[in-house]
């Protein structure tokens, strides 16, 4: 054998042993699992909300047999200790130590924006479930955020504002947490409810965590509202709906609020103070929806709780994304074409029991159910709907070009229109 | 809080420096920090530029409450005033980056000018709660001043210029600022400055009587300090491209504290260690467990029962006893 010859075909076989050897790596790649960061606030003062986006999520995971498109899949939960720069810590984390392929979750608004802030420079896919701050599929829209499962804090207010307009009411008193989310949902109902002819007798902007509504609900009974409009999360919804009982506002003006305000997690401890408030949201524990009535069931056997809001959202949101990576053959590493299918993917068969999808901005279109706390037959307090808005968009009745030149809502700019 | 633990160590700390065996760790250090980026993975490597600059923060607190013994915490404020100019500056009003840097420091300095002026006058609990005070009050403007804060949900960055984005090359530049400030400020606590100060915090009416101008040197010793924390706001606004009133809270200030305290208040560069052993600490656990805090929590409580002088400070004290156990024989004078 001449030295040439020899050199080829000792070439050859190691070029053919390397592709052997090389051959499970590459097939190996192909099948690793698909890893999804879950961010949820385990500590601080949201953890509680935080324990109910864990449980709601594995759940449908645990469903789905922790498999999308013939991969497997990977939860690794991070705590965001309810804080933005924790938040942004465990965020960069994720993507760039333990590699994940997208990341889900956050509670609190300042939580969602700085970590949005953050893939916005790598492009790490980023579902929002209960994030709703408007500008994130709005003004300020990310590609790579998506609010899957999730909505925009002025799309449901709206709905309420409209039916409160078609019972007759035309003076609202507004009372709401001081902060983004509040200014937000609050300029939604305010501007909807201005524009179709009501009036904005009064908003009373509190602090988070007040104790003490009294010096609010004197005022609220001083402005001669037919209607009051509240949005509150948490402790203070609890204690806002509690107070607003125990002055006797509840016999003489009727309440509304954001979906938040009656939420399973305000509510589920509650008394006949908080019996026929009416609310809007996507979701409604107590429709008498096959589908709805199936994951309530499920969820509470399991957790022996109705379930909330951040559960909710959560699941569908998995169940979105999930559909999405089926549709692909679990390849998400191409983002481009994953983030894509998402937007197109459409829900047909979710917990909420109506297809869903998403508009051009990452923000789904929902049937919007207007919705009344009420007794169920275990004697528990959820909300049961009492009527409906088909195709409700982030956007309401107007063009989402137009809308977005007006500047985003806060407390000095709630869309009221002057008469 | 008792002052006790804050009692400094360093009283041997300026003669170490002079010796080469000291010298040689240093370098030993600055080599090892040099070449860390090259052997960790990039998160590592953003986690140990976080050390750096909360290492700076703490620092700008040791000088306050190891050498002049006021323990501020308002220096969370002073930090976040930093991050807010400079943030407010390139997002909104879409200016430079550097320059809103400098104005952050500049902000963060006159903002320690206003604390001072209003709090060295006293000392002990009293400046504590002064300057606890005054950052709520900045917490508060940044919560509620929406317009120009964002409020609740802060502020977010324009992202760092292209030649330190990446983790690396971000680390040195953080490295390049933080080591020669590191090294003003040792200098700066063992000028004669800086035993003026120690001398107000051992006997502040001997000092004075002895013609010392004590509002004067404690004034400068905290818009120094102030600076110094500003400097680090300005780093952290590059490091996390974001600012949002948990930065200005108080939780901040503790915190920094707590990085002082554990690396030992008065060793200045126990700040490196304490803010170290917490950011890593913080890290390590909260991987395994949602209790996280509750293990910081006890870690502190050790740390405060077993060392009370910090890592630095009692490592020190037993090199120091070591030193004069084995000594004794050949130089009875010590």
């Amino acid at each position: 054998m001449d030295r040439r010859r020899f050199l080829k075909t000792t070439g050859l076989t190691l070029a053919a042993g390397a592709g052997v050897l090389s051959a499970p790596f590459l097939a190996r790649a192909q099948a690793a699992p698909i890893r999804i960061g879950l961010m949820a606030p385990q500590t601080g003062v949201v953890a509680a909300g935080g324990r109910e986006i864990i449980d709601g999520f594995s759940l449908f995971w645990e469903s789905a047999g922790n498999q999308a498109g013939g991969r497997k899949v990977e939860i690794i939960v991070e705590d965001d200790a309810s804080n933005p720069d924790t938040a942004l810590q465990k965020a960069r984390r994720l993507v760039e130590q333990a590699k994940v392929d997208m990341l889900f979750g956050n509670l609190l608004a300042n939580t969602g924006l700085a970590v949005a802030n953050y893939v916005k420079g790598n492009g790490t896919p980023y579902f929002i479930p209960v994030i709703a701050a408007d500008d994130l599929t709005q003004r300020a829209r990310i590609k790579n955020v998506i609010r899957a499962g999730g909505y925009s804090a002025s799309q449901f207010s709206r709905p309420v504002a409209d039916w409160a307009l078609r019972q007759g009411y035309r003076r609202v008193a507004m009372i709401s947490q001081d902060y983004t989310f509040g200014h937000e949902q609050c300029g939604g109902f305010a501007q909807t409810f201005t524009e179709g002819g009501g009036k904005v007798v009064g908003q009373f902007w509190h602090p988070l965590n007040t104790s003490d509504f009294s010096p609010y609900l004197g005022q609220l009974a001083g402005v001669k509202a037919d209607v009051v409009f509240a949005m509150q999360t948490g402790a203070d919804a609890t204690r806002l709906i509690q107070q607003y009982a125990s002055f006797g506002l509840k016999d003489q003006i009727p309440l509304l609020g954001s979906q938040n305000a009656t939420d399973q997690s305000v509510i589920r401890t509650m008394g006949a103070e908080c019996e026929g408030i009416v609310t809007s949201a996507h979701f409604a524990e107590g429709a008498d929806l096959p589908a709805t009535q199936a994951f309530v069931k499920t969820y509470s056997d399991k957790f022996s709780k109705i379930p909330s809001l951040y559960a909710f959202s959560h699941y569908v949101g998995a169940m979105w994304v999930a559909k999405a990576i089926n549709a692909i053959n679990g390849k998400v590493e191409d983002r481009d074409v994953f983030l894509d299918t998402v937007l197109k993917t459409d829900l047909p068969d979710s917990p909420l029991g109506k297809p869903v999808r998403f508009d051009d901005y990452g923000n789904p279109v929902y049937d919007v159910v207007i919705r009344k706390t009420m007794k169920n037959k275990d004697g528990k307090f959820w909300n049961v709907p009492i009527g409906g808005y088909p195709q409700v968009s982030q956007f309401w009745k107007y063009d989402p070009a137009t809308y977005m030149k007006q500047p985003p809502y806060s407390r000095d700019f709630q869309g009221i229109k002057k008469t | 809080m008792r002052s006790a633990p804050l009692t400094p160590v360093a009283s041997s700390a300026a003669r170490s420096l002079r010796q080469p065996r000291a010298v040689g760790w240093i370098a030993l250090v600055l080599l090892a920090l040099t070449v860390l980026p090259a052997v960790l993975p990039s998160y590592q490597v953003s986690v140990v530029t976080q050390v750096l600059i909360f290492s700076v923060l703490a620092m700008s607190i040791d000088i306050l409450a190891g050498f002049a013994g006021r323990t501020s915490l308002g220096h969370g404020a002073i930090f976040g005033v930093s991050s807010y100019v400079a943030i407010y500056w390139t997002s909104t009003l879409g200016g430079d980056i550097w320059i809103g840097i400098a104005l952050g420091i500049l902000a963060a300095t006159a903002l320690a000018g206003v604390f001072a002026a209003l709090a060295i006058r006293t000392s002990g609990v009293y400046f504590l709660l002064l300057t606890l005070a005054l950052g709520m009050i900045v917490w508060g403007v940044c919560l509620r001043w929406t317009a120009v804060t964002g409020g609740e949900n802060g502020l977010r960055g324009v992202g760092r210029p292209a030649f330190i984005a990446d983790h690396a090359s971000f680390y040195y530049a953080v490295l390049i600022i933080v080591a020669p400030l590191t090294w003003l400020m040792w200098r700066l606590v063992h000028s004669p400055f800086g035993l003026t100060l120690r001398g107000i915090r051992d006997s502040e009416s001997r000092m004075r009587s002895l013609g010392y101008n004590v509002p004067l040197h404690l004034f400068v010793a905290f818009v120094l300090s102030g600076f110094l924390a500003g400097v680090a706001g300005g780093l952290y606004v590059l490091f996390n491209n974001f600012v949002s009133p948990s930065s200005v809270q108080l939780s901040q200030s503790v915190s920094a504290l707590l990085m002082a305290i554990t690396g030992g208040v008065g060793t200045l560069l126990g700040s490196f260690v304490g803010a170290a052993a917490i950011i890593v600490l913080e890290n390590a656990v909260s991987a395994y467990t949602a209790r996280w805090p509750s293990v910081l929590g006890i870690a502190f409580v050790l740390i405060m029962i077993f060392a009370p002088e910090g890592v630095v400070g009692r490592a020190r004290l037993l090199f120091a006893r070591r030193r004069s156990r084995y000594s004794k024989p050949d130089h009875p004078g010590g």
